[in-house]
C-alpha cells in the first residue's frame, strides 16, 4: 500500500514522499514502516501505542486516531502533522 | 577535563530551533559560529562526553514528532539517531509517554558509555552504550512513591514538569542525585534502585506545609567535583548550599542584596574553587516576570560559599528583558575561568575573567535553552 510521508519524517525515508508498506491495520503498516525505516514509528506513535498528539493519520480521505483501523490493499495511508505555533 | 593550551573552548548551544557550536580561540576573544545543526528541531541539551571528548549527544524533539536523542562520535561531523531512544516502558501502569528528553548527564568516569537522561514527564533513563540504546531506570520510574513525588498527573505548568540535574558522585557511581521541577531533590545510594527526598531546609512557599519533605522546586542543582560533599542549588524559592552528610539546605541567598533577591534558574560552579559560584537572578515578584530585577541584567558571584555576593554586570546592557534558563549558563576550565550565558532573546554572552566583564559573542539566535562548555580531543 502507498503511504504518504510528511516532510518532517522524510529524513527516515531518504527524502521520499511516498513509500510502500504492508499491513492490514494502521498499526501494522506503521510497524512495517519502522522495519523499513528504523526510528520512524516512535516519532509518530508513543510507547503506549498511541498516536502522538500533533500527528494525524488519514486512510484515504478519512482521518483516524484508531490504530486498529483496518486497511485494504488499495487504501492509501497519509501521515500528517498538525502544524501550529511558531 | 584538561584544557588544550592551543585551542580555545567550544560552547555547545541548544535552542528552540536547533543547535549551534561556538569555537573560541585560546584567548577566548574571538569566536567562530558553526550551525545551525538540526534546524527547526527543539534542542534541549547538547553535551560532549567528557570521557572520550569526541561523542556528542543531543536531546531533541520537534513540535510534532516524539522525542529522541541524536549522537555523533566525530564531534558533530556525522550524526545518527539512537536506535532505542529514551521511553517509558510499554504497558506502563500509569500510561506515561515521554514528551521530551530534557536533560543529559554523562555517567561516572569509570563507566564509559553510561549516560543518564531526564524527561518530561519526570522519568529517568540510562544508556550503557554511549547513547544508542536507552532503558528506563525502573528504581526511579516505578518507585512506589513516584506519582507522589513527581508532578503527576502533570499540572500543566507552561513548560511542563522536568527531571533535571542528574548528578553522579565522582567518588561512587552508585551515588546519584536528581532534581524535579517541581518535586524536589532526591538521592540514591544504590545506583538508582531506591531514592529518598533531600529537601530539608529548603523553602517551598507554594506548599501549605513549610517543612514538606518533597514538592519543592529546585531549578538547578550542582555538586562540586573537588568537594563532592558540597551541593549548591538555585531553587524557585532561593539559593542554597548543603554540606553532606548532614543533609540540610542552608539559604545562602539570604546574603544577596534585598532589592535583587535570590530567585533564578541557573547556578554554576568554579572548576577549581568549591567556594565560588555564579547565579543569574531574576524577578520573582508579582506575576513572576522572570526577567532580571528592574530589567538590569547581571550575574552575581560568591567567592565564600555564599556568605557574600558581588554583582557582575560590566559590559551588559543597562536595560534588557530576557531570561537565562537553567541549562543556559556554563563555566569553562581555563584560568581564569570563562563564564557564559545564553538568553531567551538569543544572545550569547561571554566573560573571560570570571564574570568581571562581559562581551556578546552571538546574537539573533533562537531562544537559547542550554549552553555547555566543551574541550574536544
Amino acid at each position: 500500500m502507498r503511504v504518504r510521508i510528511p516532510t518532517p519524517l522524510r529524513s527516515y525515508t531518504g527524502q521520499r514522499s511516498v513509500v510502500d508498506a504492508e499491513g492490514s491495520t494502521v498499526a501494522e503498516v506503521l510497524a512495517d514502516l519502522d522495519r523499513r525505516f528504523p526510528g520512524l514509528r516512535f516519532r509518530v506513535v508513543d510507547e503506549q501505542a498511541r498516536l502522538r498528539q500533533h500527528v494525524n493519520v488519514f486512510v484515504n480521505q478519512e482521518r483516524t486516531r484508531d490504530l486498529t483501523t483496518r486497511l485494504g490493499p488499495d487504501d492509501e495511508l497519509t501521515i500528517m502533522q498538525a502544524l501550529s505555533g511558531g | 577535563m584538561a584544557g588544550d593550551v592551543e585551542a580555545g573552548p567550544r560552547l555547545l548551544v541548544g535552542t528552540r530551533k536547533g543547535a549551534w557550536v561556538l569555537e573560541g580561540d585560546a584567548e577566548r576573544s574571538t569566536w567562530t559560529t558553526h550551525g545551525p545543526m538540526f534546524l527547526g528541531h527543539i534542542a534541549h541539551h547538547l553535551v560532549l562526553d567528557p570521557r572520550d571528548r569526541r561523542t556528542l549527544l543531543l536531546a531533541a524533539s520537534t513540535g510534532h514528532l516524539g522525542p529522541t536523542v541524536f549522537r555523533s562520535t566525530d564531534l558533530g561531523g556525522t550524526w545518527s539517531e539512537a536506535s532505542a531512544p529514551p521511553a517509558f516502558a510499554a504497558g506502563d501502569p500509569l500510561e506515561r509517554s515521554l514528551r521530551a528528553v530534557f536533560w543529559l548527564s554523562p555517567g561516572h568516569a569509570d563507566e564509559p558509555g553510561c549516560w543518564y537522561a531526564g524527561g518530561s514527564p519526570q522519568g529517568l533513563f540510562r544508556t550503557e552504550d554511549g547513547g544508542d540504546t536507552w532503558a528506563p531506570v525502573a528504581g526511579w520510574n516505578d518507585h512506589p512513591s513516584w506519582s507522589t513525588w513527581a508532578e503527576w498527573p502533570e499540572e500543566g505548568t507552561p513548560d511542563g514538569s522536568m527531571l533535571h540535574s542528574v548528578i553522579v558522585d565522582p567518588r561512587d557511581p552508585a551515588h546519584l542525585y536528581l532534581g524535579l521541577s517541581g518535586g524536589g531533590v532526591f538521592e540514591s545510594t544504590d545506583g538508582g534502585g531506591d531514592w529518598a527526598p533531600l529537601n530539608a531546609g529548603s523553602v517551598a512557599t507554594f506548599l501549605p506545609d513549610p517543612d514538606a519533605p518533597f514538592g519543592h522546586d529546585p531549578h538547578c542543582v550542582r555538586l562540586h567535583p573537588l568537594r563532592p560533599d558540597r551541593l549548591y542549588q538555585q531553587n524557585h524559592c532561593g539559593i542554597y548550599r548543603m554540606e553532606r552528610p548532614e543533609g540540610r539546605w542552608q539559604r545562602i541567598g539570604d546574603n544577596m542584596p534585598a532589592d535583587i533577591g535570590d530567585i533564578g534558574f541557573p547556578i554554576e560552579l568554579h572548576p577549581r574553587d568549591p567556594d565560588t559560584a555564579w547565579v543569574f537572578p531574576m524577578d520573582g515578584t508579582d506575576v513572576w516576570p522572570r526577567t532580571s530585577p528592574d530589567g538590569r541584567p547581571a550575574a552575581y558571584v560568591t567567592r565564600d560559599a555564599g556568605d557574600s555576593w558581588t554583582r557582575c554586570d560590566r559590559g551588559l546592557p543597562e536595560k534588557a528583558w530576557y531570561t537565562v534558563k537553567r541549562q543556559a549558563m556554563a563555566v569553562d576550565d581555563r584560568d581564569p575561568a570563562g563564564v557564559y550565558f545564553g538568553t531567551t532573546s538569543g544572545e550569547l554572552w561571554a566573560s573571560a575573567d570570571e564574570g568581571a566583564s562581559w562581551t556578546a559573542i552571538a546574537s539573533h539566535l533562537p531562544e537559547i535553552y542550554s549552553v555547555e562548555c566543551a574541550d574536544p580531543a
